[in-house]
């Protein structure tokens, strides 16, 4: 039941039930309604079917298992990263520090397409490094490499951006006095970072592997769309629609929706405990702030 | 175990947090670093634990020198300001956390952080997490979670800064049982002088990155060295006077002059009154050729001490005299009432020596 909370909010209950409404048929009509028609459409030949489109065309095969190897390395790479950049950012005062920051957030800002573009001039054949790479035999562009970084690189700000705010409230005075108790760098990081951001960090990985998995632009441009060799899941679906195979385009996009329900699943969830740790932390701080308000007053 | 600072400097980009540094600190003390915010207090207690690299100097810990030791291997017990505890810990796992980095074995961990909660007072409390405990409560976790690596030095960064005043003056008493017990070095860092004196068998003055003064309580208190020690030490009344052989002149009144030697004069000077040293008097009594006439301007009863403004004729600044309550109750003052205030004595201080709060 919907509660006026403020004046200025509040309306009548008709105005209220009317606004609710209106709420859940947009969403119905723009996220639920196309959602369910993909899995009803995907299914419509019933279990059988959908999974003897998906298993016995060997390329969609490849697409599957394409995406799900691509997509962890994109994420540990940007775990890696975003736990790195978020501490030195964090830890550390350093000339350049704020466009560092800035420039976390430049992939989200960037389109996709022009981030798969900018790869193929660094190493496409033509490219800066593309001589180099051709020298010493290694294929980037209409290559797994290149799916990766174009996957990392539009993935790039989601641990980091995640793991950075929780890092700075907590502060550096945990990890001074695991050091002033013995531990070495090493035993700092796991015993008392990592499950200080363990939440964050989960939300930022949840996030990175949601967008790697359904990432489009950036990888349709590095991928050149070798069948059987260089398409992802969506590269596939969209393929598979272009050819006028609608059941089995259905049947992959089914898969990638039902990956996106588990991932709303976990998001949700790991938010709850993300919440719930901040809210800990500010009530530890508001707790600190009337002690000392109390010892001032003396 | 001793420590000795040498002409430690540190600087934070272009401020100075420490300038050339130096102190000893004799084995089994209990020192008070007392100073306002950026006096480089705490600078220094991080330093002496290794947290910071001094950018020159050196620091020697029972003579030998420490100064490129890491702090991890110092072995030197550190108390955070906010505590600092691991907050995805329990109670217990937070004060067995040195020991576990030691790899003690399990049940000698047990023994020895019972043993902690015990000597700490929380005993029972071991399964909570830091989140649940009072502030007074956490403090004495983070105290014994410093104390299970069996540190020689136990270091304090404004350790009761957090707390109400009750508890405080309670953990205060505790704490200096509890030096008392363990035998260890200790140093504190706090901005309350009250605190510093209690507390501390020596107090450091700290003021702009320099030690301004090291002592004793009392020593520091009856004989400031300079300026700021006289005024971060409590209320004074301060004017501008002169002196001429060896005594103040305020308002045409001699005062004698407490200490402070080399001020013969006659040459102007900074005339530092504190309020106890102050006395009001009925007008007519007999001391009138050391007194002044005077408004009383408010009356501020407290336990012991009352205080009271009063304004000498004359004068545009108000000066506070602290009587003892007996006292303030025998003489009956009213705001609006003239008196006589005598001052027995007073600290000196020539202009030219200048500095800046």
């Amino acid at each position: 039941m919907s509660r006026p909370a403020s004046p200025i909010t509040a309306t009548t209950r008709s105005g209220n039930v009317a606004l609710v409404a209106a709420a859940w048929g947009i969403v119905g009509v723009l996220v639920v309604v196309p959602l369910a028609s993909v899995f009803l459409e995907a299914f419509s030949g019933g279990f059988g079917a959908w999974w003897a489109t998906l298993a016995h065309d060997a390329d969609t095969r490849h697409a599957i298992w394409l995406s799900l190897t691509v997509a962890p390395v994109a994420v540990a790479f940007n775990t890696v990263f975003g736990i790195a950049a978020a501490w030195l950012v964090a830890r550390f005062r350093f000339p350049g520090r704020s466009l560092l920051v800035a420039l976390f957030d430049l992939p989200f800002s960037v389109s996709p397409v022009v981030a798969g573009l900018a790869l193929v001039l660094i190493f496409g054949r033509q490219g800066l490094l593309g001589p180099t790479l051709a020298a010493l035999g290694w294929k980037v562009i209409f290559s797994w490499p290149g799916l990766v970084l174009a996957t990392t690189f539009v993935t790039l700000p989601l641990v980091v951006r995640e793991v950075l705010p929780v890092m700075e409230s907590i502060g550096p005075e945990e990890e001074m006095a695991a050091v002033s108790l013995g531990a070495n760098g090493w035993q700092v990081f796991t015993r008392v970072t990592l499950p200080n951001i363990r939440w964050a960090l989960l939300h930022g990985v949840v996030l990175a592997n949601a967008r790697a998995l359904g990432e489009f632009g950036a990888v349709s441009v590095v991928s050149g769309h070798i069948a059987g060799v260089t398409d992802t899941m969506p590269l596939r679906v969209e393929k598979l629609f272009q050819e006028y195979r609608q059941p089995a385009s259905m049947a992959v996009a089914s898969v990638l929706a039902g990956l996106a329900l588990v991932t709303l699943v976990a998001k949700y969830v790991i938010e709850r405990r993300v919440e719930a740790e901040a809210r800990e932390r500010q009530a530890a701080r508001a707790a600190d702030g009337t002690a000392a308000e109390g010892a001032g007053q003396r | 175990m001793s420590i000795h600072v040498r002409d430690v400097s540190k600087a934070f980009g272009s401020f100075r947090a420490l300038d050339r540094v130096s102190l000893e600190i004799a084995d089994g003390a209990l020192v008070a670093l007392l100073g306002p915010s950026g006096s480089g207090k705490t600078t220094l207690l991080r330093v002496i634990a290794g947290l910071e690299q001094p950018d020159s100097g050196t620091i020697t810990e029972d003579g030998t020198d420490v100064t490129d030791r890491h702090a991890r291997a110092r072995g030197v017990g550190f108390v955070f300001q906010h505590y600092a505890l691991f907050r995805h810990m329990s109670v217990f796992e937070n004060v067995a956390f040195g020991l576990r980095i030691r790899r003690v074995a399990r049940a000698e961990v047990t023994r020895r952080v019972d043993e902690l909660l015990r000597l700490v007072r929380l005993e029972g409390l071991g399964g909570r997490r830091p989140a649940q405990l009072s502030g007074g409560q956490r403090q004495r976790v983070a105290l014994a979670r410093a104390l299970a690596i069996r540190p020689r030095i136990l270091l304090l960064d404004e350790p009761f800064g957090a707390l109400d005043a009750k508890v405080r003056v309670e953990l205060r008493q505790w704490l200096r049982r509890l030096h008392d017990e363990i035998g260890m070095t200790s140093v504190f860092v706090t901005h309350d002088q009250e605190e510093a004196f209690e507390l501390a068998d020596e107090v450091v003055v700290m003021n702009q990155g320099r030690i301004e003064q090291r002592g004793a309580p009392d020593e520091v208190f009856d004989r400031p060295a300079t300026p700021f020690v006289m005024d971060f030490l409590g209320t004074v009344n301060l004017f501008h006077g002169r002196i001429e052989n060896g005594r103040a002149f305020w308002h045409g009144i001699p005062i004698p002059v407490a200490g402070s030697a080399g001020v013969a004069g006659p040459r102007a000077a900074r005339v530092y009154l504190r309020p106890h040293e102050l006395d009001i008097h009925r007008s007519g009594s007999a001391t009138d050729g050391a007194s002044l006439s005077a408004e009383v301007l408010r009356i501020a009863p407290g336990g012991a001490v009352t205080r009271v403004a009063c304004r000498p004729a004359g004068a545009d600044e108000p000066v506070q005299v602290d009587l003892p309550s007996d006292r303030a109750r025998d003489l009956g003052l009213r705001p609006g009432e003239t008196v006589r205030i005598t001052p027995r004595t007073a600290r000196v201080f020539p202009v030219d020596h200048d500095y800046v709060i």
